[in-house]
């Protein structure tokens, strides 16, 4: 493959949207009130349009027959490049808006540098993503400002959620070998660059609602690099499940 | 309000009625009118909501990214459905936390066919095409019922139905003319959704409770059993012509009536699991309520954090 850092740095981006996009999409149906019920149904597929864009270009990259659904249904778990994050599973409701907090605040800030991407499909993509992303940021501080202060049980929650899921943000600033050279090419975003802001925009968010910041300095990382927690094989079975029963047909 | 002007303004209504005049929630409305039309429109939104567990339950499996978009899309709708049919309920002087607890203590029904498992993929296409087939059938004629909010909350349903019907259709052909394994998925799906989605018309006229009043009230405007001649009649040849078999050995095309003579309903099996005892009416009401409950302290918490920010603004202003 001629552009093979290209397409593992646009992988890298949409993996993130797709297992996110996956579990919010295990909720449908399932949410504490309708209208609750249909904002992730919503998001959900607003992550999957979004996968849809970055892997039909990295199907055109590899120019190798391979489809959008081959890139996202037919890679072994070592091959999924998604951060930790967002494949931790749907908990409690604080779980999944807090999950969701902690990415869009990055996400959108991530997006906003992908806009000025020398690469002119990235940047068309991440133009017509951030519009959806903001709301999901909106959406997603509102909740956890709601839940934070709330009702004592809701706090605690909320307080759990963000302590558990704390210790997969480090993660989002880490730079691969695939990042730095998509960096130095006028390509990729420096993440490095995005963490000073996202952890004064978290905390103020949490501060706002009453939430005590984790102190914890331990974190977690190996997504990026395909070394994920035991909860990433689960999903993929799921998500794999027609593509790997049925091989070569089309739906 | 004495017998004689009560008896006065029932004419006056049923007259409106006859005239075609939509009834709006400000209106007097016979006591009876209000309680047949929450009892329907109620039954309507449920059937939405339970509705999106068997097909919420093949958004994780979706075959291919497009399908996975339209499905999610689809069940989204279905949730906007129950939403505004719950709304348009609420102004009969019901609230949806009522109409919850009717749902979920068992006191509302809800379709029965989403009382039926969701297998394979192919369901997800015998559902679209079939169930809601059926639905529109059912629905159309609702657009112009008397009751304005449940009319006007139609006309939208009913475009969206017809979409999803076209988009269950579509899954039903790829796979009728995929690998033998796919065509086989099809048609199993078929057989397994047939006779209940024909159920879903309801009972037979001779022993339908409802269809005489609301006929009358225009909630009704063909019987059950027109419904489902329309619907078979319909369904038959979509299913001939992408090569699958009705799984009726007794239908066959009726020249003198030019309509399609069918086999026995089961109708032991439509009370079964109209009286709870379907494969999967427990399972579903189970999720229903499971959810309700796991989310009482997100719901709780919402609320408080309103009457919060509520106090500190009004602290503000003084």
């Amino acid at each position: 493959m001629k552009n093979k850092n290209l397409y593992n740095y646009i992988l890298g981006i949409a993996d993130n949207s797709l297992i996110l996009g996956q579990r919010m999409g295990e909720l449908c149906g399932h949410g504490p009130s309708l209208e609750t019920d249909i904002a992730c149904t919503n998001i959900s597929l607003d992550l999957f349009g979004q996968v849809r864009s970055y892997f039909q270009y990295a199907a055109k990259i590899a120019g190798d027959g391979r489809t959008e659904d081959d890139i996202a249904m037919l890679r072994k778990e070592r091959e999924y490049k998604n951060v930790l994050l967002v494949e931790q599973p749907n908990t409690d409701f604080a779980f999944t808006l807090g999950r969701q907090f902690l990415f869009d605040v990055y996400h959108l800030a991530f997006l906003s540098e992908l806009q000025k991407s020398s690469d002119l499909t990235l940047s068309a993509i991440a133009n017509k993503c951030i519009k959806e992303v903001s709301y999901h940021e909106r959406f997603s501080s509102d909740w956890v400002k709601r839940l934070g202060d709330g009702t004592e049980e809701s706090k605690q929650k909320m307080q759990d959620a963000i302590n558990s899921l704390w210790t997969y943000t480090d993660e989002l600033f880490h730079q691969t070998e695939v990042d730095k050279a998509m960096v130095e090419e006028g390509i990729g975003v420096d993440v490095t660059q995005l963490k000073e802001e996202y952890y004064k925009k978290v905390s103020q968010l949490l501060e706002e609602a009453t939430l005590d910041i984790p102190e914890s300095k331990w974190f977690q990382k190996g997504g990026k690099e395909g070394i994920h927690t035991e909860h990433l094989g689960y999903l993929l079975s799921d998500l794999q499940y027609m593509q790997r029963t049925y091989p070569n047909m089309e739906w | 309000m004495s017998e004689e002007q009560i008896k006065n303004l029932e004419e006056q209504f049923e007259a409106r009625i006859a005239r075609d005049e939509k009834i709006e929630p400000k209106d007097w409305m016979p006591e009876k009118y209000r309680k047949t039309h929450i009892r329907q429109m109620s039954q309507h939104a449920h059937s939405e909501i339970i509705g999106m567990l068997p097909e919420g339950n093949w958004i994780t499996r979706a075959p291919s990214l497009r399908r996975k978009v339209a499905l999610l899309a689809k069940v989204q709708d279905e949730a906007g459905h129950g939403l505004y049919l719950y709304s348009a309920t609420e102004t009969l002087g019901i609230s949806r936390d009522e109409m919850y607890e009717q749902l979920h203590s068992g006191k509302a029904k809800y379709s029965s066919i989403f009382n039926y498992p969701t297998i394979t993929w192919a369901d997800m296409g015998a559902i679209g095409w079939l169930v809601d087939g059926a639905a529109i059938i059912n629905q159309v004629p609702l657009c112009n019922t008397s009751y304005g909010p449940y009319a006007r909350a139609m006309i939208r349903v009913c475009k969206e139905e017809s979409f999803h019907q076209r988009q269950g259709y579509e899954i039903m052909i790829k796979l009728a003319n995929g690998t033998p394994e796919q065509k086989e998925m099809a048609q199993d799906a078929l057989n397994r959704w047939w006779w209940p989605s024909l159920m879903m018309l309801g009972p037979t006229d001779d022993v339908s409770v409802h269809t005489a009043q609301s006929m009358k009230w225009k909630l009704k405007r063909k019987s059950n059993d027109d419904l489902r001649q329309q619907f078979i009649d319909q369904t038959v040849p979509q299913a001939e012509l992408i090569g699958l078999t009705i799984p009726d050995p007794d239908l066959k095309w009726n020249e003198e009536k030019g309509c399609y003579d069918f086999g026995e309903i089961n109708w032991d099996e439509f009370w079964q699991v109209v009286k709870g005892h379907g494969p999967m009416n427990k399972e579903r009401m189970k999720a229903r309520v499971g959810a309700w409950e796991r989310g009482e302290w997100v719901r709780d918490a919402a609320m408080v954090h309103a009457e919060k920010k509520q106090e500190r603004k009004q602290k503000q202003a003084v």
